[in-house]
């Protein structure tokens, strides 16, 4: 079986193992994820504070193009394009004069009939009927799952999970033989964009996450989302220097935790690229 | 030649409009005499048909005047009476009804000065659309056949 | 033929000045049918009067047109002054030539020609007018009060004590409502029970209060003055004649853990229990779902230490019917429930609690017996954070009203978590302090001032435990948007007042309606407070928003009121302004084709299908009827008909059409 796949930026960068494990894992369960042709920036974090219509037109480029692509489900690995993906839908669906600003500025037909997962929704969808029956190494650990902000709000237009304290991302691991721990700061901010310009407040921010997962007892954070990923892993000096400890618990995606009990190859997965070594 | 003066004739509700043009009275707020009020218990009960018969039987213009939404004496009539008035418009365009003949408003038992507002921008819109002759010919009722609805 | 007299009045030269009366006066005589027409100064006075009432005698008039000021004004005078002389009153009608005529428009032709039109249009219509009798609609003089907190406590004494009946229902054991769980009440502190406790007594000993507890409403039919309510009594599984109220079976129950309802889950209940000490009645009930006999089908050591043997495992619901005149509706308010605020651990943490948990906390009568204890490890709490607007304000939880009595409670807890902790903390993290009320801004400084709260202007975005201690993140929007950090060994949250579960159900039941949020509506919301939009059910309490005790018992004296002015009239007088769907001869019977469109357009349910049938009883034909008791008048239906079957008396097709035809054909 075949889907739409939007990579984004960060897959393609910073966060290539995010892309790597997806990919691995779906191909585990014989699901071609093929790539958007011809794909542009989602947008996201800027462009939405700057022009509205440039924000909108730049997502419904990409839908355009899935469409013309002939492919009606695409996934979304990166919470922010996913984000961006959504409320162009959103906003395009209740607004014509805005989509026939969009479509002309495109020069691209845009129906919004393509549906955008993110990556717990493609789980949930191809891979949870599965999953546990495929499980050869069960993730026998406590884990902290991490959603950050993008991946559940806005809740009107995303209406995924609950906007506080949710909870699918929890029942995945529970499924892959994790035992996530309850914790106050599934979405609590990580520093997200300020992880170039201060790197302190990344690290006062994201070490308040770690901090509390390593304290209630957690050996693995949880990820859907490259941002998240680079804040709680790549800034980790900066984290451990606001705690005045060295935490040393690896942030994993969950694709990369749903690959290990697969027990696919840490290599393949991209383990190897993280900043804090993973040791689980 | 004298000024064309149109009649108009003012369908209101007994508890708001009717109780605001009272008060414009002991106001004693001037406004056109080219008006003439029929009383109604609330505007949900004024069936639309009466409109017509007022422009079959020679009407330049028509006021309808109820409680503001939400301050219906009973509750929920203007609402009927309003979202009838959307669907009658429409009917009004699609037949050629000049919808501009018709005004539609709130006016409540405290708004005495906005009645005598509203009698006089309809007299002056209507003066300037002027006699409503051309409703004979979009009718074309057959004399005097239809009475009573 | 129509013999209509028509009486032009000068009202002074109130009209006279800018109308010619007298001109008017003399086209009207000129019209078909018009047997009499004059002109008068003042057509109110009594020569005025009399003017009319001899011409209805003299020229035996068969319609009346008063041509004066508004009917607003003096439209009852007139049709009086008609019946006097033996003309039915809805026989006459009124031209407004003064507030919609002279009084606005210039003296000249085009004024008195409107005069002349105005009258003429009422000369046709009266000719399509019918003799119309009052409606008159007996009273049964009994009410009923829907829930036995303060406001049904208040309403049914007052009720009661005007010498009408009232019975009281209430569905919990006890009445008392939400008012016995309080400990003291702002602003005067003091203590709640001791002003509840004696009404209640006073409600289950009054002669005229019938109390049924453990009961609720099952149906409702009928209308203004006769309604028929249907109650069921649910099983209490005792026998109440035989029960002492002795204790005897609550004390030894074995099923000891339950969480009490009374005390919002901080205290323990048996499954045979009384909800408080002072209840009323002070006599217990088994609560089955929870009760080992009705759960294995064996124990009944209550049944065994019963010294009357009043305990009665195989009860049944009672369904009982009683008639009523007019019904108070008094049925509350509750709380947001847990799992509502993920973000603030309620459900999660014990000691993050609601303020009715915290009013348990303080009240002398709780499970800690007034202490500030918390409910985790029964430790007297050092700082403790008071979180208002838990909810309300916030239209992303769906509650953007203000739940109003907040802002003043949440001054009171902390206050009294200030006497009687000494030297603890206490924050309080507020949007606005709304504290109008007698009294009220006065309480409030003194938290702040006397009692020292720390009040910080601004929300919490989470809380969470940790090393024993709730972490409170908030901000203080007085001090630049800092963020604020508290560890605190409490919370309490004031969570929103919302509208009890099932109003939704007991609004159909009784057809009213409610708002968005289902409180139920009143029928206008500056003048008619506590009446519904059905006549003869009213309002008390927070059971149509959030209130205070002084407002719930102050819309209860209300409600009484209106309850005892409708049972101050043997039978009931309306005007005959209403709805009435056309009969005919058979086979037609009528011209309804029982689309029933019109029961849709009706705000009042007043409309009813109604089964004409032969004599063997088959049904011939469904057609709507008007409940002349209900219908209040206003024509909506009339307009929705599309067979034109429905008319109103007094604003007919035949005189509505008459009306505009009238005004264009000389206009």
């Amino acid at each position: 079986m075949t889907l739409g796949f939007y990579p984004g930026c960060s897959l393609k960068g910073s966060s290539r193992e995010y892309s790597e494990s997806v990919l691995a894992v779906s191909k585990a369960f014989d699901i071609n994820l093929e790539e958007i042709k011809d794909w542009n920036c989602c947008g996201a974090t800027a462009a939405h504070n700057m022009n509205k219509e440039l924000s909108l037109a730049l997502p419904a480029r990409i839908l355009s193009l899935a469409e013309k692509q002939g492919l009606t489900e695409i996934v979304v690995p990166c919470a922010a394009c996913y984000s961006r993906l959504t409320v162009t839908k959103h906003e395009l669906s209740k607004d014509a004069t805005l989509k026939a600003a969009v479509t002309e500025a495109n020069g691209l037909e845009y129906t919004g009939s393509v549906s955008v997962l993110n990556i717990v929704q493609f789980l949930d969808k191809y891979i949870t009927p599965n999953l546990e029956n495929r499980v050869v190494k069960p993730f026998d650990h406590k884990v902290a799952c991490y959603y950050g902000c993008l991946l559940v709000r806005p809740h009107e237009i995303l209406k995924f999970d609950r906007e506080e304290d949710p909870q699918s991302l929890d029942v995945l691991m529970l499924k892959a033989g994790a035992t996530p721990i309850d914790w106050a700061f599934k979405t609590e901010c990580c520093g997200a964009g300020l992880s170039v310009s201060r790197t302190s407040s990344v690290g006062r921010l994201s070490g308040k996450i770690i901090g509390d997962a390593k304290d209630r007892g957690a050996v693995a954070v949880i990820v859907a989302c490259p941002m998240c990923h680079s804040n709680l892993d790549m800034r980790r000096d900066a984290i451990n220097s606001y705690l005045g400890e060295k935490i040393d618990i690896p942030v994993l995606y969950i694709t990369q935790a749903i690959g290990l009990a697969l027990g696919l190859d840490r290599k393949a997965l991209g383990l190897q690229r993280h900043f804090v070594k993973v040791t689980v | 030649m004298a000024e064309f003066e149109p009649k108009i004739v003012a369908f209101v509700c007994n508890w708001c409009t009717y109780a605001g043009a009272d008060l414009t009275g002991t106001s004693r707020i001037k406004y056109a005499s080219n008006v003439r009020i029929i009383r109604f218990p609330c505007t949900g009960r004024i069936d639309y048909m009466l409109l017509l018969k007022a422009f079959d039987e020679g009407a330049d213009g028509i006021i309808v005047s109820g409680c503001h939404p939400n301050d219906c004496h009973y509750t929920s009539g203007n609402f009927h009476a309003r979202r009838r008035w959307i669907m009658f418009r429409s009917l009004c365009d699609f037949t050629g009804i000049n919808t501009e003949r018709i005004k539609f408003s709130w006016v409540s038992a405290a708004e005495g000065a906005k009645w005598a507002a509203i009698v006089n921008a309809t007299v002056t819109s209507i003066r300037e659309l002027g006699p409503y002759t051309e409703y004979k010919k979009v009718a074309k009722y057959p004399e005097k056949e239809v009475t009573h609805g | 033929m129509s013999k209509i007299g028509v009486f032009v009045c000068h009202c002074g030269e109130n009209i006279s000045a800018t109308v010619d009366c007298a001109k008017v006066a003399e086209t009207a005589g000129n019209y078909d049918g018009v047997a009499f027409s004059v002109d008068y100064k003042y057509m109110c006075s009594d020569p005025g009067q009399n003017l009319i009432k001899s011409a209805i005698k003299e020229k035996g008039l068969t319609g009346v047109v008063v041509a004066s000021c508004s009917p607003r004004m003096h439209e009852p005078t007139f049709r009086k002054a008609c019946a006097e002389a033996g003309l039915n009153p809805f026989m006459c009608e009124m031209a407004n030539l003064r507030e919609h005529c002279s009084w606005v428009h210039e003296k000249g032709e085009a004024t008195t020609e409107k005069a002349i039109d105005l009258v003429r249009i009422l000369v046709e219509k009266v000719k399509y007018n019918h003799s119309l009798n009052e409606i008159k609609v007996p009273v049964t003089k009994t009410a009923l009060v829907i829930g036995g907190g303060i406001a049904g406590i208040q309403a049914s004494l007052d009720i009661a004590n005007t010498g009408h009946k009232v019975i009281l229902i209430e569905k919990d054991p006890s009445i008392g409502g939400h008012m016995s769980q309080l400990s003291e009440t702002f602003p005067t502190l003091d203590c709640s029970q001791c002003i509840l406790t004696p009404r209640m007594v006073e409600v289950a000993q009054h002669p005229n209060i019938t109390l049924y507890t453990y009961a609720e409403l099952e149906s409702l039919e009928g209308f203004i003055g006769n309604f028929k309510a249907k109650i069921r009594r649910k099983s209490k599984s005792i026998d109440e004649k035989l029960c002492t109220g002795c204790g005897q079976c609550t004390t030894k129950c074995p099923v000891k853990k339950i969480p009490s309802e009374f005390n919002e889950g901080l205290g323990k209940r048996t499954a045979i229990y009384v909800p408080f000490p002072q209840a009323v009645p002070n006599k217990p009930v088994i609560d089955r779902i929870n009760c080992t006999y009705y759960i294995k089908g064996k124990c009944k050591v209550c049944e065994i230490v019963c010294p009357t043997k009043a305990i009665r495992f195989d009860q049944e619901d009672q369904i009982m019917e009683v008639e009523v005149g007019a019904i108070v509706i008094a049925t509350g308010f509750t709380v947001k429930q847990p799992d509502f605020f993920p973000e603030y651990g309620y459900g999660k943490y014990p000691d993050v609690i609601t303020g009715l948990q915290f009013e348990r906390l303080a009240s002398a009568s709780g499970p800690t017996l007034g202490e500030i204890r918390r409910p985790s490890d029964d430790k007297v709490p050092e700082k403790i954070v008071f979180l208002a607007c838990a909810g309300s304000r916030d239209p992303a939880k769906g509650i953007p009203y203000c739940s109003k009595i907040c802002c003043m409670y949440i001054a009171k807890h902390a206050m009294l978590y200030q006497h009687k902790v000494h030297g603890g903390k206490s924050y309080v993290f507020y949007m606005d302090i709304r504290a109008g009320g007698k009294q009220y801004e006065e309480f409030v400084r003194r938290a702040i001032e006397d009692d020292g709260v720390n009040y910080v202007r601004g929300r919490v975005s989470r809380i969470y435990e940790k090393n024993g201690k709730l972490i409170v993140n908030g901000v203080d929007t007085l001090l630049n948007a800092m963020p604020v950090e508290i560890e605190a060994d409490m919370v309490v949250l004031a969570t929103a007042g919302i509208a009890n579960e099932g109003a939704e159900e007991l609004a159909q039941k009784l057809h009213i309606s409610y708002d968005p949020y289902k409180f139920f509506a009143e029928a206008h919301p500056k003048l008619k407070p506590v009446e519904t939009n059905t006549a003869g059910i009213f309002l008390a309490g927070a059971c149509q928003a959030p209130r205070d005790i002084p407002e719930s018992v102050a819309m209860a004296s209300g409600a009484a009121v209106k309850v005892a002015g409708l049972f101050s009239q043997d039978e009931l007088t309306r005007e005959p302004i209403i709805a009435v769907v056309n009969r005919q001869a058979p086979p037609v019977y009528s011209s309804c084709v029982g689309c029933f469109l019109c029961v849709s357009a009706c705000p009042y349910q007043a409309i009813e299908k109604e089964e004409i049938k032969n004599r063997n009883g088959e049904l011939i034909k469904l057609i709507a009827k008007v409940n002349p008791g209900l219908c209040q008048g206003c024509g909506t239906c009339v307009a929705f008909c599309r067979t034109k079957s429905i008319d109103i008396q007094g604003y007919t097709h035949e005189q509505m059409y008459t009306e505009v035809m009238a005004l264009l054909n000389e206009y």
